[in-house]
């Protein structure tokens, strides 16, 4: 049951929104049309409330090691300011949770930021790791004390730039810094999910309102579903539904994101991920393009003949992609036919429909 | 918000509309507005038989999946082959180009157990 809401929920009202449940936040999942707000990101500036993703802070003496430790990429490469992609793994190297991790502009504190309702367990499997190996950190969870903003598109950095003292022209892909926008403290970044230029802001809970009256309604508010077509579009996984600790358990490898693994630093599941390396895998995260009428969706089966008998595999994600006009679809597949190019057939309804491999992402970006 | 009601349709509690006048059924204003933008509708073939509260089809948008059911039973007489190219009518124009079925052979007093608009207005205020 939904039982947080962000501090910008009245104005998600006001704006028309639709809610949904997600991760026990309640969240807008459309305010005028999954179609129009899709297209304002793609081809302008779309605006999302993401404070329901976490906040937790890691300092002190020993806060790079424990960063270092817990997540899949190399945390010592960041400078002051730099954010990167990583997975939280466990032993067995299989994917908790995925993250972006910031050294903030302090160039002492790191910033990670889990999954909708996964703040909560994050902070206590990094404390008890902490405690374990003896390390002289503090693992603070933020996330209620903190908001965040998406401007998305390929008109969000100027129109961002319109609101703040940052240069964010300047800033590079995955860099932030502080600064004021429309007055309001931030860490500015350079950052985004939605496969488009962009920022996230990242505020105190209070200044919530301020901010999003500074873009809204001159851009355009976006909700979740939105949020889910363009991710897809784009092949980026989605916590709990592309993967999820218990029930559909992945690797990195398995996940398509092998690239946000340095297996040169010592991290929880290194071992069980170099052995997962020097081997094959039998099955692979890609994307599919429907040849026939209908939409695939999360948990239909993949077969490799039209008979709907030989099962190779299952869809986790799938949409009609706003932006191709074509159905499109992400999943895990037997190996042997996750080639691009390789016609396979997804069951809809009982009825295999032909589809190719497709790997994404499935626009040009 | 209110949403469109026309008083030559009856109406099912699952947000079908059955227009007697020309045998038409579609989905109601209220329902393409819930499920938002529709992207496919997978609908029966010329010649079928449909029956009244039974599921007859299914309609796609881009978050959700929503089976369609039959306001009255009857024989497929025609579809809205509009659709397959243009599915974005049936929450442009639910009560007109977004129709989905045309049935004949409607049994007598099967309306008798739709809503009638007034009722069906109530239910979606």
């Amino acid at each position: 049951m939904a039982s947080r809401t962000t501090p910008l929920h009245d104005r998600h009202a006001e704006a028309g929104a639709t809610f949904t449940d997600f991760g026990g936040w309640e969240m807008p999942v459309e305010f005028d049309g999954i179609r129009d707000e899709h297209a304002a990101v793609r081809e302008g500036v779309g605006v999302f409330d993401v404070s329901h993703m976490g906040e937790v802070e890691v300092s002190g003496p020993e806060a790079l090691e424990l960063v270092s430790r817990m997540t899949t990429n190399d945390a010592s490469h960041l400078d002051p300011g730099d954010a990167q992609y990583a997975l939280q793994t466990d032993e067995e190297g299989v994917i908790v949770d995925d993250t972006l991790v910031y050294l903030l502009p302090d160039g002492e504190t790191y910033l990670f930021v889990p999954n909708a309702g996964h703040d909560a367990e994050a902070v206590a499997r990094w404390r008890d790791h902490r405690d374990a190996w003896g390390l002289d950190a503090a693992v603070e969870n933020v996330s209620d004390e903190r908001g965040m903003l998406a401007v998305q598109g390929p008109d969000a950095v100027s129109a961002v730039a319109d609101e703040t003292t940052a240069d964010v022209e300047a800033l590079g892909r995955f860099e932030a810094a502080n600064a004021t926008v429309a007055g309001v403290d931030c860490l500015v970044s350079r950052t985004g999910y939605t496969g488009e230029d962009g920022v996230e802001l990242v505020f105190e809970t209070g200044d919530g309102a301020t901010l999003w009256d500074a873009f809204v309604p001159a851009y355009r508010p976006c909700g979740l579903g939105a949020r889910d077509t363009l991710r897809t579009e784009m092949g980026f996984l989605l916590s709990g539904q592309d993967f999820h600790h218990e029930e559909n358990p992945r690797t990195p490898f398995e996940a398509g994101v092998g690239f946000a693994v340095d297996l040169d630093h010592a991290f929880v599941g290194r071992d069980a991920l170099v052995a997962q390396a020097a081997g094959e895998l039998a099955e692979r995260f890609t994307g599919l393009v429907l040849e026939e009428r209908g939409v695939p969706r999360h948990g239909y089966a993949v077969t490799a003949d039209a008979d709907a008998a030989d099962r190779i595999g299952e869809l986790t994600s799938g949409t009609m992609s706003p932006t191709r006009g074509e159905p499109i679809g992400l999943g895990y597949l037997d190996a042997a036919y996750a080639d691009p190019g390789t016609t396979v057939y997804v069951v809809i309804r009982g009825e295999a429909k032909r589809a190719t491999i497709t790997e994404p992402p499935f626009i040009d970006r | 918000m209110s949403f469109d009601v026309p008083d030559d349709c009856y109406y099912l509690e699952s947000h079908e509309w059955y227009r007697p006048a020309d045998g038409r059924v579609g989905i109601t204003d209220f329902a393409q507005d819930e499920l938002g933008d529709v992207v496919f509708v997978d609908l029966p073939v010329v010649g079928e038989s449909v029956t009244a509260g039974e599921q007859f089809g299914v309609v796609e948008s881009i978050k959700a999946v929503s089976d369609l059911y039959a306001p009255v039973s009857g024989t497929v007489a025609a579809v809205n082959d509009d659709l397959e190219n243009a599915p974005e009518l049936v929450n442009d124009e639910p009560f007109a180009g977004g129709w989905l079925l045309e049935l004949e052979d409607v049994p007598e007093g099967d309306v008798d157990d739709l809503l009638a608009p007034d009722g069906y207005r109530e239910r979606t205020e």
